[in-house]
């Protein structure tokens, strides 16, 4: 009960912080001091006061987008495990849930993108779904090794404990990679896109939201949070996958390994620049191609 | 099991009833409603009596057996109801009551006074031909209805015969129909060959596997396959599904296919222990279809072809799920025949529900716009929300969103193939199937984002989308129903669950009856004990919860906050116009063009910009009648052959009596044959 508690509280509370942490990294890289750490959670603050603009025409589809993007990532959160602590919510199949959570929160972000009936948002709604599609393999053919190596069906179970990097160490490496170029797309992040310029250069996610304000907007950004702290909480899971003794040192080590996961990406979007549009479904086929070896390797 | 159980008597009055339903309209006066509105009354009256002796079999564990005398050589007549038919019959006979509602407000005499009546006398021949389909054990019967079926279903859809287009598509459909029958005419004679009967019931044990049910099986799949949909048997399928009008559409793309995909699983359940390479085959061609028809969808300009060729993508889901079913059948793993058959058989059940609703839907849009023309539409959720809310609903539950119907089959597939990896004895082509099945997926959402994004959201794209309306309640009601029974269907996963656990045992049983030692000793274990079908409805619940909490709190602050409406920002557009719009072609180009193999690539017209000031430069996504696989490989081969028969032609005279001459020289060289084979040939 009281880790449910817990693990609820980081879900709801943490998120903001990463994005926080994240731009304290890319500051640093810079020379730069930076928004402060708690940045996010003053923009969220601000926009839930503001009032905001419909775009003349739009309908109820146009807040599904922000309703969907939130809670779709919260329940997703309940099915996996942080650290070392058991996930709320195990059945077998589960990642299926987790999986099509996020596809639901895609498919009304981008009819959101839709019904403004903008062509630069329409425009980032067709990549958006054209460039999942390639990912969505990468994830899986990972969900299969995992169950492979696991002999569980569930992600509690796939994600349980370490011995996997024992007995097959080869393909974990394979499908953590793999995982990694995921968690750099589906959360907008740089080589896929830039979520700090929500203009010209920001081509795929960051465009589909451009007519949101206010509280709406307010939403999207605390979705995005959300997704971004559950997909690192999912790679922590891969390569870290041990357990301390005491359950209290477990989530002092989780959400280290999380603030590290995001220093992580910081790094990563520092020390990159944007890939040519082009080249975005190269990586994720090389991604897909990664956890499908993966996966072949654990084949005896 | 007895002859004059009720199941038996319900069924038949059941079948009488839609048969008939379209007579009394032909006798009735030309153009008064009386007619349509009495037809419509038999196919629901018909259809309660069907759906209740399907439910006594699923639930009740009722089912009947009979043998009627019969003058056509092949034995007697055998009619049979078992769980496995009794779960089909539930699509055959819901689909067409709630579209034979929908039909009076879609094609009504009034306004079709040429056509209408032939329409409802096709389609109740038709949805009676499908239940006697899966009632029919005995060769001859099954053929005989399968052919009333393919018929019935060739005029249904060829209604609006003066247009070119539906005239070729159903050409097409006929020849690729009875390209299909002949290969079941192959497979019928085959069978009998080593069964010694016309009867399709199995020994006990199964019958042996031979050299012969190999063909048997490969046919199956070519006659059954072709008739389901499967890539690349699909060719006809677009065209056909497209053309017809659109409560038609719903019952052959809802329906139909299901038809065929029952036909495959009753023949291959009569063998015992089939080979392994059965299952992988069915694996390997579904989830192929399941890519490719998603990749096509997204590249369809025209709605209903759009819709059609998502239908390819779950039947392929549904034959990923069967071809899982018969690999553990062969390996001997009762798991994976309960996930893989169980996910497949709640699939046959929710896409009639949700492609039924996209069809009706669809057909809204059409009689609303006027144009089927994805290109042409937009912002009619506005002008018709509750259909476009049904839709959207549709659309969700196509797409497998928890907790709508889709997400229920599909999971179960999809726990059927890690299932089939994780453990010992894996399967490699099941661990390749769950990974295409999620590319399937996500490509499917990005048909659907265009289909519903395009269609009913943003502003209209032409003067027509902008005078659409809401159609009337005839209409409005089938539509609406679907959208709430899309909605609970999921949740209703667990009740439905010990129906297709009979089914899936009446599936098992012929080849290994209780107390026998076969393959699969050991019971195929109930669904719900495998998947907790019931914790993840009730998850599904709170999600929805957890929705609408998520929803009330913003809306509680936009009123707080205050809003307001304006123009679109688009970064700085003053005056955006519905033209200026992301159009589908655009939308879906991309992925089409990079998952579907070239052959079967839609066609593309590209008008680049030329020059420093381009004019008029376009994409567009034109609606062809046919298929481009058929475009590419079949019509350049089909011709070819054709040239090479033309001396034929003189055979072709076109007057009756040479063709009875024909047919009297073929009977006597027969005779000839029979009398002097005995001679000719020593034993």
């Amino acid at each position: 009960m009281i880790d449910t508690l817990v693990h609820l509280a980081l879900v709801l509370a943490l998120p903001p912080l990463l994005t926080g942490v994240i731009a304290k990294t890319k500051a640093a890289f810079a020379g730069r001091n930076g928004p402060p750490l708690l940045q996010g959670y003053y923009d969220l603050a601000k926009l839930l006061r503001k009032g905001s603009i419909l775009p003349a025409g739009s309908t109820w589809v146009f807040l599904a987008g922000p309703v969907a993007g939130v809670a779709a990532p919260l329940l997703a959160s309940l099915l996996l495990p942080f650290g070392g602590h058991e996930a709320p919510l195990s059945f077998a199949g589960d990642m299926i849930l987790f999986a099509y959570l996020f596809a639901l929160a895609r498919f009304f972000t981008a009819s959101a993108a839709l019904d403004t009936g903008s062509a630069f948002e329409g425009m980032g709604a067709a990549r958006e779904v054209a460039f999942s599609a390639l990912a969505e393999p990468a994830l899986f053919f990972g969900f299969v090794a995992l169950a492979r190596i696991s002999g569980s069906l569930s992600l509690s179970g796939m994600l349980g404990s370490g011995p996997g990097w024992v007995t097959a160490g080869a393909p974990l490496v394979l499908v953590a990679a793999s995982w990694a170029v995921v968690l750099l797309a589906e959360n907008c992040r740089i080589p896929f896109d830039d979520p700090n310029t929500h203009l010209a250069l920001t081509m795929i996610h960051e465009v589909m939201v451009l007519d949101h304000g206010g509280p709406a907007f307010g939403l999207v950004l605390y979705g995005a949070a959300v997704k971004l702290f559950v997909l690192s909480a999912l790679f922590l899971r891969v390569v870290f996958p041990f357990n301390a003794t005491d359950p209290n040192l477990d989530w002092l080590a989780f959400v280290a390994g999380v603030l590290l996961v995001a220093i992580g990406i910081g790094v990563v979007e520092s020390v990159m620049a944007r890939l040519k549009l082009v080249k975005v479904p190269q990586l994720l086929v090389g991604a897909c191609l990664l956890s499908a070896f993966g996966m072949l390797l654990l084949a005896r | 099991m007895e002859a004059a159980s009720p199941d038996g008597l319900l069924l038949a009055g059941a079948i009488a009833l839609v048969a008939l339903s379209g007579l009394p309209g032909l006798l009735a006066r030309k153009g008064g409603s009386g007619g349509e509105r009495l037809s419509a009354l038999l196919v629901g009256a018909g259809a309660l009596l069907g759906l209740a002796a399907s439910a006594r079999v699923l639930f009740l564990g009722g089912g009947f057996r009979v043998e009627l005398p019969s003058p056509l050589p092949g034995g007697p007549l055998l009619l049979s109801a078992d769980a496995l038919s009794a779960l089909f019959l539930v699509p055959v006979f819901l689909v067409p009551a709630l579209g034979a509602v929908y039909g009076l407000g879609y094609w009504p005499e009034a306004e079709h006074r040429r056509d209408a009546r032939k329409l409802r006398f096709f389609y109740g021949l038709l949805a009676a031909a499908m239940a006697v389909v899966l009632l029919a054990r005995s060769g001859v019967l099954f053929l005989v209805a399968w052919e009333v079926m393919a018929l019935a279903a060739f005029f249904a859809a060829t209604t609006e015969d003066r247009q070119p287009s539906v005239r070729e598509a159903g050409w097409i459909y006929l020849v690729a129909t009875h390209a299909g029958t002949l290969g079941l005419f192959g497979m019928t004679a085959l069978l009998a060959r080593t069964t010694g009967g016309f009867a399709w019931e199995a020994p006990d044990g199964g019958l042996a596997v031979t050299a012969s049910s190999s063909v048997v099986f490969l046919l199956a799949v070519v006659g059954f396959g072709g008739k389901a949909g499967l890539f690349p048997f699909h060719f006809w399928l677009p065209g056909a599904h497209g053309g017809a009008p659109s409560h038609v559409s719903a019952v052959m793309s809802g329906v139909m296919l299901k038809v065929g995909l029952y036909g495959l699983l009753r023949v291959v359940s009569l063998y015992g222990a089939p080979p392994a390479w059965w299952g992988g085959l069915l694996l390997l061609l579904g989830a192929g279809s399941a890519l490719f028809g998603a990749a096509l969808a997204a590249g369809q300009g025209d709605l209903k072809r759009l819709l059609a060729y998502s239908s390819v993508e779950n039947v392929g889901i549904v034959t990923t799920g069967i071809g899982l079913a018969l690999l553990g059948r062969s390996e001997g793993r009762p798991e994976w025949v309960a996930l893989g058959l169980g996910g497949a058989l709640l699939h046959v059940l929710y896409h009639s529900l949700f492609k039924t609703l996209l069809f009706l839907g669809a057909g809204a849009v059409i009689h609303a716009a006027g144009t089927r023309e994805v290109d042409r539409l937009g912002g009619l959720l506005r002008k018709m929300p509750r259909t476009g809310a049904a839709f959207a609903a549709g659309c969700a539950a196509a797409l497998a969103f928890p907790p709508l119907a889709g997400f229920f089959s599909e999971l179960v597939v999809y726990v059927g193939l890690f299932r089939a990896f994780a453990g010992p004895d894996s399967s490699l082509l099941a661990a390749f199937a769950a990974p295409a099945l999620a590319v399937a997926g996500a490509v499917a959402l990005a048909a659907f984002t265009k289909l519903f994004g395009v269609v009913f959201l943003g502003s209209p794209r032409s003067e027509e989308a902008a005078h659409a309306h809401e159609p009337g309640r005839a209409m409005l009601g089938p539509i609406l129903v679907l959208g709430a029974l899309v909605a609970v269907a999921g949740l209703l996963s667990p009740l439905l669950a010990p129906g297709v656990d009979a089914a899936i045992r009446a599936w098992v049983a012929p080849a290994v009856p209780p107390g026998s030692v076969g393959e699969l000793a050991h019971p195929v274990p109930p669904l719900a004990a495998i998947v907790p079908l019931g914790t993840i409805a009730l998850l599904g619940v709170a999600f929805l919860g957890l929705l609408a909490l998520v929803a009330g709190l913003l809306a509680l602050r936009l009123r707080r906050a205050s809003f307001d409406r304006g123009a679109t920002w688009d970064c700085g557009y003053a005056r955006p116009t519905g033209r200026m719009q992301y159009t589908g072609s655009s939308f879906g180009d991309w992925i089409a063009g990079r998952l579907t193999p070239s052959a079967a690539a839609p066609v593309l017209e590209v008008r680049p910009p030329v020059g420093s000031f381009p004019r008029g430069a376009a994409v567009s996504a034109p609606a062809p009648a046919r298929d481009p696989l058929l475009l590419r490989l079949l019509e350049p081969f089909a011709s070819r052959w054709a040239r090479r028969f033309h001396d034929l032609h003189a055979l072709q005279e076109g007057r009756l009596t040479i063709y009875l001459v024909y047919v009297l020289g073929t009977l006597v060289a027969l005779l000839a044959w029979s009398a002097l084979r005995g001679w000719v040939l020593p034993r």
